[in-house]
């Protein structure tokens, strides 16, 4: 993961959805009009931020497998950046309900469920720092962690669907994957999913790097 | 660092092409409510954060070494 490619590739497909997003043609919907656009910029947080959370739960495993203390380094900077990603998702969503739904903030299954997975991970991040012994800071973390992820899932991923929801593809909604995103959206939509991806690694890494120079500096 | 200025020159083309056709009134960057003003400027503003990231990363490198 040292090599720079990826890194600029994930920055080409963002720049290309970027241009793409705001100017190829999209399907003309009420209400939505056009900021169906959206979907290129706010829906990819999400899925960035499941992904980084995925990634860092990953690392937590391996941490428990073997106690190698980087693997919990790593499972932090990815739970960090994806924190980050999914606070943006939030606030992005927030505009979006405002001049869709007609508020800010409405009782939707999936933003309440979205709003207790950020206090979940606010709680990993807690109780990182509530624990002096780096050791069992590490260990109690990567078990947290794994408990994290399988509630994120649950919370933003299965509760939604059981439920009515204003979101697409929850509640009887019809899913983009319907007949709402065409085929000439999936063209930005998947190159933006895949470079988000890209980028919220290359941030948690660089977090990661800083992180493992500041500890090699307390040692000496 | 190489890539990283093939990135700008394509910028800077793709500025340029836009901007050489402007002695017309029919020009891209002028035309259509003038959106393509507006994704110019998002296009530069993340292009500007990606340079800045990747400083960043020289200088953790350096670090590192």
């Amino acid at each position: 993961m040292q090599s720079k490619w990826w890194k600029i590739l994930g920055i080409l497909l963002i720049l290309y959805s970027i241009i793409g997003g705001l100017l190829f043609p999209v399907p003309h919907l009420n209400i939505l009009n056009e900021t169906i656009r959206n979907l290129y910029f706010h829906v990819t947080m999400w899925f960035s931020m499941i992904f980084l959370m995925l990634f860092s739960m990953i690392q937590s495993i391996r941490f428990l497998n073997g106690f190698d203390k980087t693997k919990d380094l790593k499972a932090e900077a990815f739970a960090s950046t994806g924190m980050f990603m999914g606070l943006l998702g939030l606030l992005t969503g927030m505009i979006w309900a405002q001049f869709t739904w007609g508020t800010f903030w409405v009782n939707d299954p999936k933003l309440n469920g979205t709003a207790v997975t950020m206090l979940i991970y606010l709680a990993y991040f807690i109780l990182r720092n509530s624990i002096e012994n780096d050791d069992s800071r590490a260990r109690v973390s990567a078990i947290y962690n794994i408990l994290a992820f399988v509630m994120m899932i649950v919370f933003i991923g299965v509760l939604p669907r059981m439920t009515d929801s204003l979101h697409p593809g929850n509640g009887g909604n019809p899913a983009f994957g319907n007949y709402d995103l065409n085929s000439g959206m999936r063209m930005v939509f998947y190159p933006a999913v895949i470079g988000w991806i890209l980028l919220g690694v290359w941030v948690a890494q660089l977090r990661y790097r800083i992180k493992t120079l500041e500890i090699n500096k307390e040692n000496i | 660092m190489k890539s990283l200025i093939g990135t700008l020159i394509c910028c800077l083309f793709f500025i340029n092409s836009a901007l050489a056709q402007a002695v017309g009134m029919a020009d891209v960057m002028r035309s259509n409510g003038k959106i393509y003003v507006v994704v110019a400027v998002i296009a530069i503003i993340f292009i500007g954060l990606a340079i800045y990231l990747f400083r960043i990363d020289q200088r953790v490198k350096k670090l590192e070494e």
